[in-house]
């Protein structure tokens, strides 16, 4: 177990170095190969060619990529230090650089914006886990009954509905019409009345579109548990329904959900792009959406490697917590 | 048509079944009066079981034959009320007749007084123990579980009941493999683990369906053996379900052979296996694996396909698949639907034919290519 | 297959957001409550004062969609910032804080007087104004007006910004910047004397009328040495005005807090009423007029107008809390003379008649939302202008749906009767724009002339458009484009896209390579003319050499919808920025 996980460890630090070759490869040599020039859209209207190449030289766009994809490693564990004309500004450990666009740094960005959407993907998952599953559940239980048919219509509603539309939809009726919450994000840290305002339309919104799609998957799991021969053999033991159900159907109808949860909850923490812009929150969605509006490489990167992490952590932690659900797994 | 009204006799002649709702509570254990489980589907309605009767008593066994899709394992479910438990959707299976257990009638008693019948009064053994054990439980956890909804008593006792239960059915270091996982253990063993969960309360009748098909050989003949001795200690009704004449020559009181969802020959083991009075029973002996054959053709199953359950032929359900469907007079076989008489003592079959012919075409044409 | 769920896809997308827009018109009524009794009326701070009053104390709350570029006030090129920079930076003159045209003048701020000019308009002095300090009580000298200024320098560490001053007072570049400056006191630019710490001596190497609108921008604001923080600065500037920086979260929000260090008596223009100012950022436009509406937030940071849907509510429910002003951009398409046939002047003009003009206004959005039709090259906010009186082409008058037999009589004088082909290159990202080219490809496609729509990278216009040689190879006949002055001159909206000496290789704005040597001239006049009255008639006499020359196709001066809260006081557009004053900005309540 010990050495799965460190094997496993290891190559998750391989995976994230090869993403962060990627993006740099995205970043530098896509607009090469477009010849477009990113230093000029950080120059003011009278961009002359000698300013450009200074921004160039100061952004750090005119050394080899491999060698600004080295120094961004090094950054992260050793720190680095900036320096251009005149301008010498040490960055301590871990390093992700300063934002092109704004110069703050990006680290504290992400650790400031983390919890926002950690927040938002952990009170949606939480939502979506229950409303999702007891949908479905009940829709397999009663299937092709009325109730069956119309969760599953709404279901259908929620994974095709764009984010953007559900979301001004249910700003437009409980913000904005009945005034239920203010839908402003407030920092839990100021007042958990005010966070739970702002956040509970962004989970509904965002649970919606997830619960949609863990209730056809429940509904498909749990109607195919249904029928194995060791729920037949738990009903001739003499259980009830409701242990039936409840116990041996449903330990197995969670094992796929609860990959799939880790799995999207992983990407969420860099993927609640949507959700986050049209309510306005502060989390890493929002920050790497005006990101690549700006060109801002940086913070591109610094999101996409926590966003990296996080998935390949929740990866590692399904893995394990499979092996727990399931014995036949073995982490070998 | 007489019953054969001997005490203890397993198997009742077919006055049981007319379903009359005035019909007396039978004195036999287990009194199955014209059995029909019906399942509607998008085809039409699938008759599986379709007026089926017969009697069992404690401590005898009673074996069903019938090749693939014959009702068997529906019957048996539908003993157990697994029709009706747990069925979900619009579609619910039709189950009518009566199912006498030890007095109680299990159709009309409420579905919840079943559920507790269930496990402890009759208990089923599976034909795949893997896919019939839970893969994420132990089987000590499955069969504490098994225990404890019956009885009032806490997880030490149970799991002390589990390993002895273990020990019983022969698995070594019951006290360490109480812990394993279904897939931990070898084929043999999880239907050993199987068996000691259905006989873990004292069931008084045990329904085994097709409790060997998935072992091989050795350990096919350990299991019978075992189903055998405990038969024997604890005195239980047990029903064996098998396409396999032989496993239950050796092991059933009495035989009862199904076609099409009916009954078309019971009797005394010795009688339907030595003098079967069926065409159909006699292709079953035909396809039986014998050891003095070669492996390869040991099953030679009865020419042509089972019965559509929907629109069973006219006549004999038989007929389209029998050498003799000729033999009768007046083409009944095609025409009229055979009833169960009475051809030897305590021995029915379903067939047109004279009681002479049958006897001329055994002793001349079947038993000598045996 | 693929395409039928696409388009049922996009069906019901549409019909979505129709769906939306509906439920918020009627969300947004139901929460107007009517209480708002006090609107000023519809475009009423177009051209005078709304509410006003001296209440002081209270928060003003901006909401915007987008960032400044940067804080820094050498580092920023948006208007909507230079305008809120004016509360927590001063310089040595600014505008005037009244409604309209007279807001584009200038007056002594820092500075006692507009500066004594002298040796022919060459050297301009200024003297400082007693009680002027920063945010920790230490004076303003001219010394931190001087490293301001030199900051500009610094290019490589500060880009971003306006360089004029650069440019005018060190023509060859001989200064490195206070970073690289060698001198103790790092105040090595030569052109730029501090003889004592009230006065400030400039030298300019060539006479430039409009030096002092240079000095008016925030980049020639003060900024005190050791709180120089260079890259960073922007995220905490060192505060010389009536507010400074209290947090400041990019991308989330910002407040200003008073400079209790500010003296009202040192300052004649900021009245710096309320007590906070405050910004929040929005990532959904739509959400944040909503919220306008509502009444959480008092204006848009950004001055650039409402969301499609916001602009419906508020024009339905609220229309007395919206003006309506000019943007200050004019709209137009440019004919590259190095594309053929655009080096002739004929097939130049014979697009422009040819061009439905009106529907042109209407792709742009109409005239509220989009423009009036724009009839020649100066915008109706630029000293000199004639606004629409002048339309040498009949564009808004019996023209206005295009003139095809012009059209025709233009192409044959150009040798082409049977029209040509050519390429329009828009920017992908303005959906607005691209609607644009396609309504002047169809009008141009009545007298001949079969036009591609070649949709570029909005974000990377200089190495594209702003690079003669690819407009060239790519065959670029017509440019989409707009344009809005850094200071209300002639020579702040003009120089760059008329004269001949700003022709660039890369970053070249001159899309037409105008190289008419009267143009050059006459700017040149202009730089030297001190005589507002004399400058605005050499204004006019550039404007007309433009247009003349049929270089461009105006299609509006822009307009926009801007949202006034009710709680405002003194509320007025002013022609320096494009958008309401907001350092004159009060709220009724101090609640
Ligand atoms: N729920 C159901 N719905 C419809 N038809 C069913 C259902 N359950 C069983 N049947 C049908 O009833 C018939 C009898 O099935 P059953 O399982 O009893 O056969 P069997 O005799 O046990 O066969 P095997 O030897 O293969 O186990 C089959 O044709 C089967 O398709
Ligand atoms: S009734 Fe006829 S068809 Fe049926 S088994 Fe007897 S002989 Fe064959
Ligand atoms: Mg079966």
């Amino acid at each position: 177990m010990l050495a799965y996980l460190i094997r496993r460890l290891f190559a998750a630090a391989v995976m994230l170095v090869v993403i962060i070759m990627v993006v740099f490869g995205i970043f530098f040599l896509v607009p090469k190969w477009a010849g477009v020039d990113i230093a000029a859209s950080f120059v003011g209207k009278q961009a002359d060619p000698a300013a450009v190449e200074a921004v160039r030289e100061k952004l750090g766009l005119s050394d080899p990529v491999h060698l600004q994809a080295w120094e961004f490693f090094k950054g992260i564990f050793a720190g680095r230090t900036f320096a251009t004309g005149g301008d010498v500004v040490h960055c301590s450990a871990p390093c992700f650089g300063y934002s092109f666009k704004s110069e703050q740094a990006v680290w504290p960005v992400l650790t400031d914006r983390f919890p926002v959407t950690l927040g938002l993907a952990l009170g949606a998952a939480v939502l979506w886990l229950v409303f999702g599953v007891a949908a479905g559940v009940l829709s397999a239980l009663k299937r092709g009954s009325l109730w069956d048919r119309s969760a599953m219509v709404v279901a259908l509603a929620g994974v095709s509905l764009p984010i953007y539309f559900t979301g001004m939809l249910s700003l437009a009726t409980f913000a904005f019409g009945l005034k239920w919450f203010d839908a402003q994000y407030v920092p839990l840290g100021q007042s958990l009345g005010g966070w739970f305002g702002g956040m509970i339309l962004p989970w509904i919104t965002l649970a919606f579109l997830y619960a949609a799609m863990y209730a056809r998957i429940t509904r498909a799991t749990m109607m195919e548990v249904l029928g194995e021969d060791y729920i037949r053999t738990a009903r001739a033991k003499g259980l009830r329904e409701r242990t039936v159900i409840g116990k041996h159907a449903m330990r197995s109808t969670m094992t796929p959900i609860l990959t799939m949860l880790g799995m999207d909850l992983g990407a969420l923490i860099g993927g609640a792009i949507l959700t986050e812009s049209t309510f306005n929150l502060p989390g890493l969605g929002q920050a790497v959406l005006n990101a690549i509006r700006n060109q801002d490489l940086p913070i591109i990167l610094g999101v996409v490697l926590i966003t990296s992490l996080s998935v390949l952590l929740a990866n590692l932690v399904v893995d394990v917590l499979y092996a727990v659900i399931d014995p036949r797994v073995r982490l070998t | 048509m007489t019953e054969p009204g001997r005490s203890g006799a397993p198997v009742d002649g077919p006055a049981a079944a007319s379903p009359s709702a005035a019909s007396p509570a039978p004195s036999a254990f287990l009194d199955v009066r014209d059995l029909r489980v019906h399942f509607p589907t998008d085809d039409g309605l699938v008759k599986s079981v379709d007026g089926l009767s017969f009697r069992l008593e404690r401590g005898r066994t009673l074996g069903i034959v019938g090749e693939s899709g014959s009702g068997k394992s529906v019957t048996s479910l539908g003993i157990m009320g697994l029709h009706t438990a747990g069925r979900y959707g619009r579609r619910k299976a039709r189950v009518s007749g009566e199912i006498w257990l030890n007095g109680t009638e299990l159709l009309s008693v409420g579905a919840d007084h079943v559920r507790k019948l269930r496990g402890r009064e009759m208990a089923m053994i599976f034909q795949d123990p893997l896919s019939a054990l839970h893969p994420y439980y132990t089987i000590g956890e499955q069969i504490v579980e098994a225990y404890r909804i019956h009885h009032d008593v806490g997880k030490k006792a149970a799991r002390k009941r589990a390993i002895e239960m273990l020990d019983r059915v022969g698995i070594p270091q019951p006290d360490k493999r109480v812990d394993n996982y279904p897939h931990e253990f070898s084929g043999g063993m999880r239907q050993r683990a199987m068996i000691a969960m259905s006989l873990v309360n004292n069931p008084e009748l045990l329904i085994a369906d097709e409790p060997t098909t998935a072992l091989d050989v050795t350990v096919q003949a350990q299991i019978l053996d075992l189903i055998r001795d405990l038969q024997e200690e604890f005195g239980s009704a047990v029903i064996v379900i098998t396409h396999d004449l032989g496993v239950v020559a050796e092991l059933a009181d009495d035989i009862l052979v199904m076609y099409g969802g009916r009954c078309i020959e019971r009797g005394p083991a010795e009688q339907v296996f030595h003098e079967p009075r069926h065409p159909y029973t006699w292709g079953l002996l035909g396809s039986m694996p014998r050891l003095d054959r070669e492996q390869q053709d040991r099953l030679v199953p009865v020419k042509g396909s089972p019965p559509s359950l929907i629109n069973l032929p006219s006549g004999c359900a038989f007929n389209p698949r029998c050498p003799y469907a000729d033999v009768p007079k007046d083409d009944l076989s095609r025409t009229v639907r055979p009833e169960l008489t009475e051809v030897g003592d305590r021995h029915w079959a379903a067939c047109h034919m004279t009681q002479e012919q049958r006897e001329r075409i055994w002793t001349e044409e079947i038993a000598p290519r045996l | 297959m693929t395409t039928q769920r696409t388009s049922g896809r996009r069906k019901q997308a549409l019909a979505a957001a129709a769906l939306v827009a509906g439920l918020l018109a009627t969300a947004a009524c139901g929460s107007s409550g009517g209480g708002k009794t006090s609107d000023a009326g519809y475009d009423a701070a177009g051209n005078k004062v709304v509410n006003a009053g001296t209440t002081k104390g209270g928060t003003l709350k901006f909401a915007g969609t987008q960032d400044g570029d940067s804080w820094d006030t050498t580092r920023s090129y948006y208007g909507f910032a230079w305008n809120f920079m004016r509360y927590y930076s001063r310089q040595l003159v600014t505008y005037k804080t009244e409604p309209g045209k007279s807001g584009a003048a200038l007056q002594p701020d820092l500075a006692t007087d507009m500066g004594k000019v002298s040796d022919g308009g060459k050297t301009y002095t200024f003297t400082l104004r007693d009680g002027i300090s920063w945010e920790d009580g230490k004076p303003i000298t001219s010394k931190d007006v001087k490293y301001g200024i030199e900051r500009q320098w610094a290019q490589d560490v500060l880009s971003g910004g306006p360089v004029y001053l650069k440019d005018i007072l060190d023509p060859n570049g001989e200064y490195q910047g206070p970073y690289q400056d060698e001198s103790a006191d790092k105040l090595g630019l030569k052109a730029v004397e501090t003889p004592d710490d009230k006065t400030i001596v400039f030298h300019l190497p060539q006479v430039n009328s409009d030096f002092p609108q240079m000095l008016a921008m925030p980049s020639a604001s003060p900024v005190r040495q050791d709180k120089d923080t260079k890259s960073k600065y922007g995220l905490h500037p060192f505060s010389s005005g009536p507010y400074k920086f209290e947090s400041y979260e990019p991308g989330k929000s910002l407040e200003l807090v008073r400079n209790t260090q500010w003296k009202d008596t040192s300052d004649p223009v900021r009245k710096a009423y309320p007590d906070t100012v405050s910004v929040k950022f929005f990532s959904n436009a739509n959400d944040m007029d909503q919220r306008l509406i509502a009444g959480d937030y008092d204006l848009d940071l950004s001055q650039s107008g409402m969301s499609p849907q916001g602009r419906q509510t508020a024009l339905k429910q609220h229309k007395g809390n919206l003006d309506n002003p000019l943007s200050g951009y004019v709209r137009y398409a440019v004919f590259p003379q190095n594309v053929k046939p655009f080096d002739n002047e004929h097939c130049r003009k014979a697009v422009i008649h040819g061009a439905d003009h009106l529907s042109l206004q209407t792709a742009r959005g109409g005239p509220v939302a989009g423009g009036d039709i724009g009839t020649n090259m100066l915008p109706p906010t630029v000293p000199g202008t004639e606004g629409r009186e002048y339309d040498p082409f009949a564009l808004a008058g019996a023209d206005k749906n295009g003139n095809i037999a012009k059209a025709k009589e233009e192409l044959i004088a150009c040798g082409k009767p049977d029209g040509f082909g050519t390429t329009i290159a828009v920017r992908n990202n303005k959906p607005v724009e691209v609607a644009t080219a396609q309504s002047l490809q169809a009008s141009l496609k009545k007298i001949g002339v079969d036009a591609q729509i070649d949709q570029y990278d909005g974000s990377q216009t200089s190495g594209i458009v702003g690079s003669p040689s690819n407009v060239e190879k790519k065959g670029y006949g017509i440019i989409i484009d707009g344009w809005a002055a850094d200071f209300p001159s002639v020579q702040g909206f003009g120089r760059p896209l008329w004269d001949s000496k700003y022709i660039l290789e890369s970053g070249n704005n001159n899309y037409a390579l105008i190289k008419d040597e009267a143009i050059d001239e006459l700017f040149d006049a202009y730089a030297k003319e001190l005589d507002e009255g004399s400058k605005g008639r050499i204004a006019r006499q550039i404007n007309h050499k433009v247009m003349e020359g049929a270089y461009y196709l105006p299609f509006t001066y822009e307009k926009y919808l801007n949202w006034r809260s009710s709680r405002l006081t003194n509320v007025y557009m002013t022609d320096a920025y494009n958008g309401y004053d907001f350092i004159s900005l009060g709220l009724k309540s101090s609640k």
